[in-house]
């Protein structure tokens, strides 16, 4: 039987402001003793207010509009009651009905909303003094949390996945979050049902997906996992369920049959905001230039490949790299295709090296006296002496040795030869031997 | 220094003049509390210690001619501000060990202002009544007959500025719970205009109902305390720009030819005649003093104890959840009858079903009463009703029936939906009980209410007429 498949994303990510949402507390507490990054409005403690960070909505609407949403005029925070022990209020400040971003479209993936939120405190149980306890840190407590919801459009785990990429990729390049997935920084909800033709009346809700790896396993996971069930006649569970990566298989964590009551109202502390034209034309006008938008511009300027644009774009680091030597190499008569290719395949450090210097070893490198003809046979004929127990390895098929003597070939002449012409010669002499 | 005729300005005075020191003045009220706290139960906590400590610190200032307006000046808290170091215990058994890390706004600005902290106040647990029966530490009474109610929920600053245990006390009135109490206690409250005093450090009560405000002994005294404790605070995002007036100064500004209302509305059945027949003589004075009354309307007012009753429960279920047992050391089972109520009826009608047909539907009313009053400040200056539609009644009159309780209300609950400000000043006395009026003005009218009730007060001094107060 076929069946269709729907995936929904609920994506979770911490804006990198100094202050928390609601207080002003540093949100650099990672590494940092618990409860170090607290003050009355993020412990909940009586009779303190929330204040919102200015900053945290201007950067929810910076993605709002990186994602193609339409940014509400008129919105509120709601209180959202619920009890948990990492929720100080017993209520969670977040966004109902008038979210600041709604109705967008990344990719081929219409996005429902994108809203703003405070983050809860950290949950550690362990055993003190012999007793199982739990302990709560509320360094977490109050820090600025983005939440992205789309529509079940997503077909496969591949969709998914490169869903997530170039979302990653974007909020990077607005420079809002690390999305740091093992800080914590980022946090992954997936949605999936499957149906005949439409969306089915249960859906079973992935969660505790640390890696983009994980995300697709599960996905294909469930879908498999689903589809016997349904295939059976029957339907399956609404639930919760996690990833368990030793056994490769999802497991039930929770089953919930409806939906919880948060019992919404708007959050009567902060008056509702507005925002007019002219400021979100401001905040319109503040995004930079976007990866797809730099991407496309790479191949036209630059003459680049599709393939050789979006690596060179894949961040925004990177890019601005290229950039500033692309611009010196014009001025030094070297080729930007040039410059692109040694980027790409010579892994470059970015991160310890200028443009300028960059440019400098090229036109060294450029300039280097070369080792040729007669010279360079001398120095093969020594590796070939010295590894003949490699050159029989490679007659006997194993190509790949010859990397090896490349190697040696280049560490003999202090990397004064072209390795490819190293390479030929190598695999002439040893065929004629 | 006679305590029981003194006010904030007299006591000003005397600091200034060197009649009596801020020792002195402490001494009086403590000696005062002793005597009579234990009939009326108006405090929870006293900082005698403290406060005689300040006290010397405070005399110490002034002879080295510090200048703060209220250098030396005792004053009572109610206690559901925070008073950092100080138990704060809202009234409640959930908080009754429960010593706050910091000051309200208030607080602090009044501290910085000079105020020497009495002690915290006794009244209706987390503010919850109009009576003060539901306080979980027991019952304040009134110090016009012991076996009447003070008025709730700030019974214990009402008893304790009217017996003169203190120059004056904070409040906090979410439904009435500032001018009620004043109403039967014979002092001035004031409800200022929502987002004119800061919320930050109170413990809430309704977020979107709770106003900050004062009772004093006198209009200037309330005044002058307006004064300070007014003002934009960026821990508050509801509080308001709008710059605090000179209120103290403007007080005496005539009054002449300013139009006031009188609503039809809060005169019809269930007002005690006897305190209907004050509310008029109250309104002849006022035509004395050049004042144009007239009739209005205000007609969605017979909706506003409904919506109140949808509304603030809702807040109070969603406020009172922090206090779930894992970090205030007592959990829910401590909760009186009064919070569970509240609880129990705030989160049916917040739940889903349920939430279209109460909840938003009293939003919906609330805009309607916010526009019956926007319409009618358009025709008049301000308004006067009664507060309370009974005199003091007996302790135990209306425990059983929370309904007839909530009806204590009626009055009030309109001007904080509406965010309006409004005061509470005596008006006569019923059978040797306290019986007081309301002004109500548009928002931020603080300086008109408090120039009507001035010149009124000049005209009665009822404040002065305490004979009948326990000795």
């Amino acid at each position: 039987m076929e069946f269709k498949v729907f995936i929904g994303l609920e994506i979770h990510i911490e804006l990198k402001t100094k202050a928390k949402m609601f207080c002003h507390c540093g949100t650099d507490y990672f590494g940092h003793k618990p409860n170090t990054h607290v003050c009355p409005v993020c412990l909940g403690l009586p009779g303190a207010l929330p204040v919102p960070n200015k900053k945290a909505i201007e950067l929810t609407i910076m993605v709002g509009q990186a994602l193609n949403c339409r940014i509400n005029s008129f919105s509120k925070f709601d209180r959202k009651n619920y009890f948990y022990p990492d929720l100080p209020k017993g209520y969670q400040i977040s966004q109902y009905d008038l979210p600041f971003c709604k109705n967008g479209k990344f990719l081929d993936v219409d996005i429902t909303r994108a809203h703003l939120e405070e983050d809860t405190a950290k949950l550690a149980h362990l055993k003190l003094n012999g007793k199982e306890v739990s302990l709560i840190d509320f360094n977490r407590s109050g820090i600025p949390l983005l939440e992205i919801v789309t529509e079940p459009d997503i077909k496969n785990s591949k969709q998914a996945k490169e869903f997530l990429k170039k979302l990653t990729q974007t909020v990077r390049y607005l420079d809002v979050s690390d999305c740091d997935m093992e800080k914590g920084s980022m946090r992954l909800e997936v949605n999936i049902s499957l149906g005949k033709d439409k969306l089915p009346d249960y859906k079973v809700e992935l969660k505790n997906l640390n890696s983009f790896r994980f995300v697709e396993k599960a996905i294909d996971y469930e879908i498999k996992r689903q589809k016997e069930i349904l295939e059976k006649g029957e339907k399956p569970t609404q639930e919760t369920r996690g990833w368990d990566e030793k056994r490769q298989r999802t497991f039930s964590q929770r089953i919930k049959e409806e939906a919880q009551d948060y019992r919404y109202f708007p959050e009567p502390d902060i008056p509702p905001i507005r925002l007019n034209e002219k400021e979100i034309g401001e905040i319109k006008k503040s995004l930079p230039e976007l990866p797809e938008e730099k991407k496309r511009r790479f191949t036209k300027a630059y003459c680049l490949s599709d393939y050789n644009a979006s690596l060179l774009t894949e961040n925004m680091k990177m890019a601005n790299f290229f950039e500033g030597t692309a611009s010196l190499a014009g001025e030094k008569g070297i080729e930007v295709k040039k410059i692109a290719n040694i980027l790409i395949n010579r892994k470059v450090n970015i991160n310890k090296i200028s443009p300028e210097k960059f440019i400098r070893n090229i036109l060294k490198e450029k300039t280097k006296p070369q080792i040729k003809g007669k010279d360079l046979n001398k120095i093969i004929k020594k590796v070939l002496e010295n590894n003949q127990k490699v050159v029989k390895e490679i007659k006997k098929g194993k190509e790949g040795a010859i990397e090896f003597l490349v190697g040696q070939v280049m560490r003999e002449a202090k990397g004064q030869v072209n390795p490819n012409q190293a390479r030929k010669t190598l695999r002439e002499k040893i065929k004629s031997a | 220094m006679n305590i029981d005729q003194l006010t904030i300005i007299k006591a000003q005075g005397g600091l200034k003049k060197k009649e009596f020191s801020s020792l002195e003045l402490v001494e009086g009220y403590l000696k005062n509390i002793k005597k009579k706290n234990p009939q009326l139960n108006a405090f929870i906590t006293l900082c005698e210690k403290k406060a005689l400590l300040e006290a010397k610190k405070a005399d110490k200032l002034i002879s080295q001619g510090v200048k703060k307006s209220l250098l030396g000046i005792p004053m009572a808290f109610k206690d559901n501000f925070l008073t950092k170091g100080i138990k704060t215990t809202a009234a409640s058994r959930v908080l009754q060990n429960y010593i706050p890390v910091y000051d309200a706004t208030v607080v602090d600005k009044l501290k910085k202002a000079g105020v020497i902290i009495l002690g915290k106040t006794n009244m209706d647990a987390w503010a919850h009544g109009s009576s003060g029966e539901a306080s979980d530490f027991e019952v304040t009474r009134n110090p016009y007959d012991r076996n009447k109610v003070p008025g709730g929920s700030s019974s214990g600053s009402a008893t304790a500025v009217a017996s003169g245990m203190t120059l004056a006390a904070t409040g906090t009135d979410t439904g009435g719970s500032i001018r009620q109490p004043a109403s039967f206690c014979n002092v001035v409250g004031l409800k200022p205009t929502y987002g004119r005093v800061s919320r930050y450090g109170i413990i809430a009560m309704a977020s979107s109902l709770d106003a900050i405000g004062h009772l004093t002994k006198t209009v200037a005294d309330s005044a002058l305390l307006l004064g300070i404790m007014a003002g934009q605070d960026k821990f508050d995002a509801t509080t308001s720009p709008s710059p605090v007036g000179d209120y103290l100064k403007n007080i005496k500004k005539s009054v002449k030819n300013i139009k006031i209302g009188v609503p039809k509305e809060y005169f019809r059945e269930g007002l005690e005649q006897n305190v209907k027949s004050k509310i008029k003589a109250a309104l002849k004075e006022f035509e004395k003093l050049g004042v144009k009354v007239e009739e209005v309307s205000l007609p969605h007012t017979e909706y506003a104890l409904a919506v109140y009753y949808i509304i603030q429960p809702a807040e109070v279920s969603s406020n009172l959840a922090r206090y779930d047992g894992i970090r205030y050391g007592l959990g829910r089972k401590m909760f009186a009858g009064e919070a569970k109520r509240r609880i129990m009826l705030g989160t049916f009608t917040l739940s889903s079903g349920y939430w279209e047909a109460y909840y938003l539907k009293a939003m919906k009313a609330r805009t309607l009463i916010k526009e019956d009053f926007d319409k009618v400040f358009k025709k008049v200056d301000a308004l006067i009703t009664p507060v309370s539609p009974t005199l003091p009644f007996k302790i135990g009159e209306k425990t059983a029936d929370p309904l007839k309780m909530y009806l204590s209300d009626i009055y009030t609950v309109t001007a904080n939906l509406a965010g309006i400000p409004g005061i509470s000043i005596p008006a006569g006395f019923v059978n040797n009980l306290p019986v007081g009026m309301q002004i109500l003005g548009p928002h931020f009218s603080e300086d008109l209410l408090f120039r009507l009730a001035y010149h009124y007060e000049q005209k009665t001094e009822f404040y002065k007429k305490n004979t009948n107060l326990i000795n």
